[in-house]
């Protein structure tokens, strides 16, 4: 066993948090700024932070994770940062030569209080900030939030960019939320099959997909444009997905450019993503084509098809909140059990909704914000499950109790496909289905005995 | 945009590349830069030519990280018996949770907490209020829990500058448990230039809480520590398997698959036997001052370099019985390893490497390319110092700045009951006279041919800029730095915490090495990357029949 000391019985901890289910603000920061087009991402304080989330992006996307750092040192913790923030962005424009810097703070900077607007004032009248050149910052303190809200910070930002021309540019800004490179390829293909114009931000596609070439570049093709980013001011509205990775964007843009947002579920599995796909109908006035309505019966089929082997099971799950909502909608809405739910991320509003989804189903469900894999495996030992699905980190608990197990979520380091194939959309819905499946009739087929082992399943 | 292609170019001068490496740096980062930049003379001099352990340049994309890491990542991580609290907001634990490949044999039901993460997780009210209470509160939780015989406590960079006192609430909660020892790293990831200041902070709390802590006498003969090895990969499980076929008893290794008790006895062994120069001479100084116990340097990262260190360790103890046996498990280890060599060479011959890796790796994996017959043509450390390069003799002539000074130096003096000379003056002076050598390093520099170039902090930039420029056929380096050198069609491999295998060290591991070395720069991958009408754009039709 590996997890050989964690007993069954539940003990309440005020102060030890055992095998998170969440890391800090500023690796979220970093994540949306590699979406921003020709963007280095900066981490202001010390070096290890840099290098921690650098690696850990790395792991996940088997990718190059270019980003600053201000490598703070004892005395700028003791005098402030400013003199290695003015530095490294002359640094950074002279040898780098980016679009845009995005700077993220971190538990050091914050601690001791550095200001970035003002860093950034003084960089510009410095001339360190070049024309023509954008920095972007977010507020990140690691000892608040999570990763979420260092994502949904960072982008935030993106939105303060917005420079309406009182000219309405006939778009939709569509704000994703933390997901895949895969899953913001496949939001584009839905909303260009359904024809209508969107600025999708942040968008990582094109970044952390790169092909293998001989050639490396530093700032890919892919990524939000500055210019589109700009123009988010005039666009028709803006769906947010996810109320903690995306609302606060959304509601920047509707309150500073009167821009009407409507916050939607992430689009994972089947109703989720009819709210999304008819949101885009009503708000773009558009007429949804067969082809949608074609991928949407092919989950349905598939959903029918092999109803036997889902309903009923019980699950548990561990993530991000506005990924678990999505996904526990959709496991209710195939008859399985989502019985264990955790996020580390704090949030009532995430216990609510969980309870809210469940209501109906007629089991009760164990859920919890702000709690940890190490509680998830002791409400596993109280009450087996036939799935779990989380991130790499469950692989510990999967083989201890020999639960079939799904990666999905943040990060995945020992797998691969999260970057090429989607899980968002209908047809993302059947890789999360074939995904479950696979598991589950894997472990019938291991289970079997000879006499009952089947060929046709 | 940087590309690197297959063809090789004919000839460069390192002064053109070292220009190179420097010309589009603003002046004041060129003219640092330019310190830590030195084309090898191959020399051993006394006073240190490269500038190294400086502060990392901000903006300057660098391959380091912190204090914090180099503390309780490399050195305490491995060890499995302790609970690691990592006090502070949830990142710094949560990335340094399983990320190393450091392996451990715990048995079937022995005490492991590595594959768990444990984090005060500070919240605002935490930083605005201090944080001793809730850390004091998670210790005992992690002691109500799980009754371990030690817990240890990491800092981050939040809590020395609010000023929460670890080591009190560390010294109160061991008085208060009893039976557990708990103490505290002041390894905030601020302090010192880079992980080398987190070695130092763990070597001397590991020293002064840990070590002496067990007297009891261990079975065995010829008792060494291993210092320095951390068992990435399994390479510690391959040099205890050749330990134990020599009949050396290995009381404790710093830190791979190592356990408290280890640490606790380690004082009780004759010999320490150096891996990893940059990250533990510390603790190896400091046991020889106060328990007499002296140290040399070995390297068990190539078979010649196993079989040269394992001779050093035997003639340390003099004894016919150990010589022969070392020179029997030498015999019949090298046939396979020979072997091996005889398959693989024809395809490595004359092939180019380069390494920027840890403190001591850049140095110690050159034995196994040069083994494979390659040539590794320019090389560095990521946070070694001066005497890492250009050898231990230039110590008296490194200057210490502020980053460093800043770091504790445990003042150490001989421990009255349990000091005592392993070898007496007499025994000292034969061993010297034959030109065994303790407490010496000679550094990378010597070892590398003359012209290649040492670089100290290699950025991203630079790396980029060196593989376009002497387009290597492998690269050696970290996860953060593998995915852009192989986005240029260059192989590369990472020798920090190895990307997958191992292990590497000992005879079977430098066999590892060679097969997973030609995996790489034999691969047909690399043949893959134009697609055919991107190699040959020309429109000329032809009719296949003809």
């Amino acid at each position: 066993m590996l997890l050989r000391h964690t007993p069954e019985e539940v003990s309440e901890r005020k102060a030890l948090t055992i095998n998170p289910a969440k890391t800090c603000q500023p690796i979220g920061a970093m994540y949306a700024s590699l979406g921003v087009h020709g963007c280095l991402p900066h981490s202001h304080g010390s070096q290890g932070c840099c290098a921690y989330h650098r690696s850990t992006l790395t792991r996940h996307y088997k990718e190059p994770i270019p980003a600053g750092t201000s490598s703070f040192t004892e005395g700028a913790s003791v005098f402030g940062g400013q003199a290695n923030l003015l530095q490294a962005i002359n640094n950074i424009f002279t040898v780098y030569n980016p679009e845009v810097v995005a700077v993220h703070t971190t538990c050091l900077s914050e601690t001791i209080g550095d200001d970035l607007p003002q860093i950034k004032k003084k960089a510009e009248k410095e001339g360190k900030l070049p024309e023509g050149k954008y920095m972007i910052s977010a507020s990140t303190p690691s000892y608040a939030g999570s990763h979420v809200t260092g994502f949904a910070s960072m982008v935030k930002s993106m939105a303060m960019m917005a420079e309406p021309t009182g000219k309405k540019n006939g778009k939709i800004n569509v704000i994703p939320g933390w997901v895949e490179p895969a899953d913001m390829e496949e939001i584009k293909r839905l909303t260009g099959l359904i024809g209508v114009k969107t600025i999708l931000f942040p968008d990582t596609s094109g970044v952390l997909n790169g092909p293998l070439s001989g050639e490396y570049t530093m700032f890919p093709e892919g990524g939000t444009t500055m210019a589109e980013l700009k123009s988010t001011g005039d666009s028709t509205g803006t769906l947010a997905l996810g109320e903690w990775c995306s609302a606060d964007a959304a509601r920047e843009l509707d309150s500073k450019h009167k821009v009407p947002c409507s916050v939607l579920d992430m689009p994972f599995g089947l109703a989720a993503t009819d709210r999304f796909i008819d949101a885009l109908r009503t708000l773009a006035g558009v007429t949804i084509p067969d082809e949608i309505a074609k991928e949407r019966g092919q989950l349905v089929d598939m959903i029918s098809d092999m109803h036997q082997y889902l309903y009923g099971k019980k699950v548990a799950l561990v993530g991000d909140p506005d990924q678990l909502i999505a996904m526990t909608e959709f496991l209710v809405s195939l008859d399985m059990k989502p019985v264990h739910i955790v996020t580390g991320t704090p949030g009532k509003k995430f216990e609510k909704r969980i309870r809210e989804i469940t209501a109906e189903a007629g089991f009760e469900v164990n859920v919890k914000a702000k709690g940890d894999m190490f509680l998830l495996h002791q409400w596993i030992k109280n009450e087996p499950v036939d799935v779990l699905i989380g991130n790499s980190y469950c692989k510990y608990i999967a083989r201890d109790e020999d639960v079939p197990y799904v990666r999905w979520g943040f990060p995945i380091l020992d797998r691969q496909g999260h970057q090429y194939f989607p899980t968002v959309g209908y047809k993302g819905g059947l890789r999360l289905l074939e995904k479950i499946l696979g598991v589950l009739l894997d472990r019938l087929d291991r289970d079997a005995p000879e006499e009952k082992f089947e060929l046709v399943l | 945009m940087a590309t690197a292609t297959k063809e090789k170019s004919v000839q460069w001068e390192p002064a053109d590349i070292k220009a190179k490496l420097l010309e589009k740096y603003p002046p004041k980062v060129a003219r640092r830069r330019a310190k830590q930049i030195m084309i090898n003379e191959a020399q051993q001099n006394e006073t240190p030519s490269l500038t190294a352990n400086v502060r990392t340049i901000p903006g300057i994309i660098t391959m380091r990280g912190c204090t914090y890491a180099g503390c309780k990542g490399v050195i305490l991580g491995p060890t499995r018996d302790i609970v690691n609290i990592t006090h502070g907001p949830i990142g710094c634990g949560f990335y340094s949770w399983l990320t190393r490949r450091n392996q451990t044999d715990a048995g079937a039901d022995g005490d492991n907490f590595m594959p768990y993460c444990f984090s005060t997780d500070m919240q605002e009210q935490d930083i605005i209020f201090g944080g001793e209470k809730k850390l004091a509160a998670a210790i005992q939780e992690a002691y109500d829990l799980f009754h371990p015989k030690s817990i240890a406590v990491f800092a981050t960079c939040p809590v020395g500058l609010i000023g929460d006192d670890i080591h009190t609430v560390t010294a109160n909660m061991k008085e208060k448990l009893g039976d557990c020892n708990v103490y505290a790293f002041s390894c905030e990831g601020y302090k010192g230039v880079s992980q080398s200041a987190g070695h130092h902070i763990a070597n001397n709390q590991v020293f002064r809480h840990i070590v002496g802590e067990n007297d009891e006498e261990k079975p065995g003969k010829y008792k060494i520590n291993l210092l320095g090895e951390y068992n990435i990969g399994g390479d510690g499980f391959e040099i205890d398997r050749i330990f134990a076929k020599c009949g050396i008893t290995c009381i404790s290794t710093f830190s791979g698959n190592s356990t408290y008790d280890q640490f606790a006895s380690s004082h009780t062994a004759d010999l320490n036997a150096v891996m990893c120069h940059r990250s533990i001479n510390y603790v190896a100084d400091m046991m020889e001052t106060k328990y007499g116990i002296p140290w040399i340097k070995v390297n068990f990262i190539g078979a010649k370099s196993t079989a040269k260190s394992l001779r050093k360790i035997a003639e340390y103890f003099g004894e016919k019985e150990l010589i022969d046996k070392v020179e029997e498990v030498i015999a019949e280890e090298m046939p396979e390893v020979e072997a091996a060599l005889a398959d693989i060479t024809p395809r490595t011959t004359g092939k180019t490497a380069m390494l920027f890796v840890g403190g001591s790796r850049a140095h110690h994996y050159q034995d196994l390319f040069s083994e494979m017959e390659m040539k590794t043509i320019s090389a560095g450390y990521e946070f070694a110092h001066q005497d890492d390069y250009e050898g231990r003799q230039v110590l008296p002539n490194i200057k210490l700045d502020a980053d460093s000074r800043n770091i504790e130096e445990l003042e150490v003096t001989a421990d009255e009951k349990r000091y005592k000379p392993r070898k007496s003056d007499k025994e000292l002076a034969a061993l010297a006279k034959k030109g065994y050598r303790f407490k010496d390093y000679d550094g990378l520099a010597p070892d590398m041919d003359k012209g290649t170039l040492i670089i100290d902090d290699l950025n991203q930039y630079e790396a980029d800029k060196l593989v376009e420029l002497m387009k290597p056929d492998i690269f050696c380096a970290g996860i953060k730095e593998k995915y852009s050198i192989q986005k240029l069609g260059v192989p590369m491999k990472q020798l920090h915490s190895y990307d997958s295998g191992g292990p590497y060290a000992g005879f079977k591991g430098a066999i590892n090495f060679y097969k997973e070395i030609d995996r790489l720069v034999n691969s047909k991958v690399w043949g893959y990357m134009k697609a055919p009408w991107q190699e040959n754009p020309q429109l000329s039709a032809s009719y296949n029949w003809e």
